[in-house]
């Protein structure tokens, strides 16, 4: 048995390294989310809080460690084992990532088609449940085009939640929207921890957002976890850079005035 | 110098990665297609969009070109005493050559160029992502139907287009130069034999698999070339990259298989 499973883990990172080319994007980095629980990953642009997410998701390959989801290392699982693992995941990407030749209801009803035998209005009254549950059941029929950006990051959680996953994962998920819509969508996640206890993993930068949902933060910078515990345990922290994160200071990033002269004029 | 060696190198390389990735995507999208469920409504819908929707410029270039032979080989037969030969004249280079090849090109330009554009819109958008996250592989929704589609769709048209041209060569010859109609069909009916027929089909049937594969592909793989950093520019780029690839690509395979058979 692994990691993941022994313990109340749904998800056991360690010792992960992702290059992209030339480029080491994470280094080192070990990570374990529990089960039940919502996990922000927080950290400015460029951290690598997105590699991450997509090797969580399966979607890209590290250079070496261990992703452990649901008892399964991903990393070195058959393309049949991660497809078993992805039916327990449901993911809302960033920009909504919804097939713009389907309608909304299409999207959602996609993976039902794909994996279950239901019949046809079983599948729509699963839809509509799911529909309802983002308040996006006036927008069944409306094809993606027609939907503003909150309408989409709600029927792109609609699509998410399909299958009552066990383990959610949210990229940016108030990323463009106004405070009110954001607002709306971190109650909505609460409310699916909540009513269907799901492991939600939730990648953003947007403090608001993070201290009103988050059970367990981890702080991410230049490819590392530079800490994670709870919201209370991140605000106390004494690590500058989690402090200049949190008070919204700019990166200093200009460390050594003379390399970086002799960087711009190439010497 | 140096560097011009270097570039050149990187150039192949590239090429040859690319071929590579296009093979590989054949060889998945066949094993995954043989594997249930079977599904026929995405095939059938992408026949329509690959076959039938490109119909009226089969028609409309099928005549064109069918009035033009018909015309070229009656000036030229003529200086020869022999305009009989016309019927089969222009059937021969229709059936064997000019169908096969402008279907194909055709289908580049009107299908071809919008499947690239298509799939890479879904690369840059995070819609392929999000098929593999829900456990469906996009190669047997997205590239199966596609070149299924392609592969029937193709030798269709190809069919639509001699049919028409033989009519166009017909319009010029019988109707506008006033050959006898017998002349002409029994020169048809006595030159074409039903191995050119077959290997007119056998074309068209390697065209369309090599025009859907290639135009997918470009799409498809998108994120790992250069394009992919470009969003629309990059599928602007693809775009055009598979339409000159495919074009290439049939005319290439058509001297192949001339050289061949």
């Amino acid at each position: 048995m692994s990691d993941a499973s022994q313990t109340n883990n749904a998800i056991s990172i360690r010792d992960l390294v992702v290059d992209y080319g030339p480029r080491r994007i994470l280094s080192d980095v070990s990570l374990d989310i529990p089960m039940g629980q919502i996990m922000v990953i927080m950290g400015q642009s460029g951290a690598g809080k997105t590699t991450l997410l997509r090797c969580m998701l399966g979607l890209k390959k590290p250079a070496s460690g261990s992703v452990n989801i649901l008892g399964t290392d991903i990393v070195t699982a058959s393309r049949h084992d991660i497809n078993r693992i992805r039916k327990q995941m449901g993911v809302a990407f960033q920009g909504g990532a919804l097939f713009s030749s389907m309608s909304v209801a299409e999207n959602i009803q996609l993976a039902l088609r794909e994996h279950t035998n239901l019949d046809e209005k079983t599948i729509e009254i699963m839809t509509r449940i799911k529909l309802d549950m983002v308040n996006m059941l006036a927008a069944e029929h409306l094809m993606p085009s027609e939907l503003s950006g909150g309408m989409t990051k709600r029927a792109a959680l609609a699509r998410a939640i399909i299958m009552d996953p066990k383990l959610l994962f949210f990229d940016e998920p108030s990323a463009g929207l106004d405070p009110s819509t954001a607002a709306e969508l971190d109650q909505l996640i609460i409310t699916l921890k909540n009513t269907m206890r799901m492991t939600i993993i939730v990648v953003t930068h947007e403090l608001d957002s993070i201290f009103k949902i988050a059970d367990h933060i981890a702080v991410v910078s230049a490819g590392r976890i530079l800490e994670t515990g709870t919201p209370q345990q991140i605000t106390s922290s004494s690590n500058p850079e989690i402090q200049g994160m949190l008070n919204r200071k700019p990166r200093e990033t200009i460390v050594d005035t003379d390399a970086h002269l002799r960087r711009l004029v190439g010497g | 110098m140096q560097r011009a060696i270097e570039s050149l190198g990187a150039n192949v390389i590239a090429s040859l990665e690319r071929t590579g990735r296009t093979f590989n995507l054949m060889l998945l999208v066949l094993w995954e297609l043989v594997q249930p469920p079977y599904r026929f409504y995405p095939i059938v819908r992408q026949m329509y969009f690959i076959g039938a929707r490109s119909m009226v410029l089969i028609v409309a270039s099928g005549v064109t070109v069918g009035m033009v032979m018909g015309l070229q080989f009656y000036n030229i037969l003529e200086r020869f005493g022999s305009v009989d030969l016309l019927g089969s004249g222009v059937a021969l280079s229709v059936i064997l050559e000019l169908g096969p090849v402008m279907t194909a090109l055709m289908v580049v330009g009107r299908a071809g160029s919008s499947i690239t554009a298509e799939i890479g819109i879904m690369r840059i958008t995070e819609q392929i992502d999000a098929l593999e996250c829900m456990a469906v592989s996009p190669h047997k929704f997205l590239i199966g139907p596609k070149l299924i589609a392609g592969v029937l769709s193709v030798p269709l048209l190809t069919a639509l287009f001699d049919f028409v041209a033989l009519f166009g060569g017909y319009f010029v010859g019988v109707v506008m130069f006033g050959i006898g109609e017998g002349s002409y069909m029994n020169g048809m009916i006595d030159n074409v034999e039903w191995s050119d027929v077959r290997l007119g089909l056998v074309k068209s049937v390697i065209f369309g698999l090599l025009v859907t594969l290639i135009c997918c592909s470009r799409g498809f793989y998108m994120h790992l070339t250069k394009a992919g950093s470009e969003g629309a520019e990059g599928v602007s780029s693809a775009t055009t990259d598979a339409v000159v690839l495919s074009s290439i690509s049939v005319l290439f395979s058509d001297f192949l298989i001339g050289a061949l058979f």
